[in-house]
């Protein structure tokens, strides 16, 4: 196997959730770009495609998470993006981005509440990148 | 406009049209609670009608005869107090007989208008009712106000003492998981950021002690005349050490002893605070200036940094709870978001006040000012202290 490494986003401004989700996915053979807010991304991303894009809900401002999907997906919608959030477990909010009508204002294939864990983050992941190269 | 409902429960046909007449048209001024009165007036010609009407809606003031056919204004009075109504009655007594008076009184009574009166005493005995309701709207308004700030303050402190749980838990899983292969600077890592983040979490539990001590007022306080100037110094070699490692300099600048009568433990707080703030939100190689000034009523804490500023929107919400601001500077930088709200809170025992100027990328400038004489009270003791001091100066 000689493919070039699939490289990852991942966008938190919680510090510790990016040097988590870089440690394991870097484990798994993944690059990993690490962003620590929505600016930050969205400067990595101007220069470099990835292959898929972990984003947090709230960063800098309240949406900035989906501003951010919103954004990858306009630049190409082939981009998997997983969404997380800990809005769930704070303030009892459900979002989701099962249906299709759900997906169409929240630009995210998946979302996943935090915390999240390794096992489920890896199955996801595997599974949007399953027919990718 | 506040509107009161005001029940008249007399058996006197005249009576109850004669007070709805003086009360309907009325609007009462009360400038001392900021609000204004009108009535909203309902009558009923028995006491078992107008028990009937308060259980339907309760007004917030009931005119009760006291002579009526049936139950007795009395017994009106007995039932409303057994069935905790938060109503306020003015007995009607035909003859303002003390022993009538003192006897509604005990049994719940707020006030009492003698048979015959005029439309001027039930004005004025209406107004001081009047007057009482608004003041107790006041403050359960302010009480409810309190429990909320209380809750809010209690949530975002239970997402305070999570969020590092959290991340010390991830860590420690994958670390138990081996999760990171045999990466060991990932591990080492994990490690490092596990303690800080546990460093941090003890932080905001010795700022949260100090804080609840200082709003119980529980501590108590240890009044002295002491020298601040000195208070800062001890204050600057407690931070020298970590303002050594990024090359900052602290200077103090204070001509003469600065005397002032204070807790020495609030004072260590305020400056520590500051200080501590100059230090971690300044730039390597940046700068500490600590100015103790004095003058004849107060005295001024000056500290300011060569640090990373603020922009205006964040100074607006610097003093709140757990209000730290978050940016790509301040990424690195733990605190527990207690430290100003504390601050302010001490300043307030000292009738002073805290404020702030500051630029981004240039610096802030924290004062604190602090009255010699919180209570603003020119006695006698005082005057002396002040002479004293100035002799000394």
């Amino acid at each position: 196997m000689t493919r070039t490494k699939q490289t990852i986003l991942v966008a938190d401004d919680d510090e510790d959730f990016v040097a988590m989700t870089k440690i394991l996915l870097e484990a798994q053979g993944y690059e990993v770009l690490a962003a620590g807010g929505q600016k930050e991304a969205e400067k990595l991303l101007a220069g470099r495609s990835v292959s898929l894009a972990i984003v947090d809900l709230m960063m800098e401002h309240e949406d900035g998470g989906f501003a951010l999907c919103y954004h990858i997906k306009k630049k190409d919608p082939a981009i998997p993006v997983i969404l997380v959030t800990g809005v769930t477990s704070e303030t009892g909010l459900e979002f989701d981005a099962a249906t299709d009508e759900e997906r169409k204002w929240v630009k995210a294939d998946v979302m996943l509440a935090k915390p999240v864990r390794a096992e489920q983050m890896r199955r996801e992941i595997t599974r949007l990148l399953a027919g990718k190269d | 406009m506040n509107e009161l409902r005001v029940l008249v429960i007399d058996d006197e046909l005249g009576m109850r049209l004669g007070a709805e007449r003086v009360l309907s048209g009325l609007t009462i001024d009360l400038p001392d609670v900021g609000e204004q009165v009108r009535f909203l007036v309902a009558q009923a010609e028995s006491g078992e009608e107008g028990l009937e009407k308060i259980a339907a809606a309760v007004p917030d003031l009931v005119l009760l005869d006291h002579k009526l056919p049936g139950m007795s204004g009395l017994d009106v009075l007995d039932r409303l107090t057994a069935d905790k109504r938060d109503v306020l009655t003015i007995m009607i007594t035909a003859y303002a007989s003390l022993e009538t008076a003192i006897s509604a009184t005990k049994r719940g009574a707020y006030d009492f208008l003698a048979k015959p009166f005029t439309p001027a005493e039930l004005k004025a005995a209406v107004r001081k009712a009047a007057h009482h309701v608004m003041l107790q709207r006041q403050a359960r308004r302010l009480a409810e106000e309190k429990r909320q700030v209380r809750f809010q303050f209690i949530s975002v402190l239970a997402h305070e003492l999570k969020a590092p749980l959290a991340a010390i838990e991830g860590y420690l899983r994958i670390i138990q998981d081996r999760s990171a292969g045999d990466d060991q600077a990932a591990y080492d890592h994990m490690l490092d950021r596990s303690l800080v983040r546990l460093e941090g979490m003890r932080k905001l539990i010795v700022d949260l002690l100090d804080l609840t001590r200082i709003e119980s007022g529980q501590k108590q306080r240890d009044l002295k005349d002491l020298d601040v100037r000195e208070v800062a110094r001890t204050s600057i070699e407690t931070l020298l050490p970590s303002a050594r490692e990024r090359n900052i300099a602290i200077r103090l600048h204070a001509d003469a002893p600065v005397v002032l009568s204070a807790d020495r433990g609030e004072i260590e707080i305020i400056l520590n605070n500051l200080v501590s703030n100059a230090v971690k939100y300044n730039r390597d190689g940046g700068q500490v200036d600590v100015t103790v000034r004095a003058d004849e009523q107060s005295v001024a804490l000056e500290v300011r940094d060569t640090g990373i500023g603020m922009s205006r929107e964040d100074l607006e919400r610097l003093f709140q709870d757990f209000v730290r601001i978050k940016n790509e500077k301040t990424r690195n930088i733990l605190g527990s978001g207690l430290g100003l709200s504390t601050l302010k809170k001490l300043a307030t025992l000292y009738g002073g006040e805290v404020s702030v100027t500051s630029e981004p990328d240039v610096g802030s400038t924290f004062t604190v000012v602090l009255r010699k004489r919180p209570d603003g009270q020119e006695d006698a003791h005082a005057t002396r202290d002040d002479r004293r001091l100035a002799a000394g100066n």
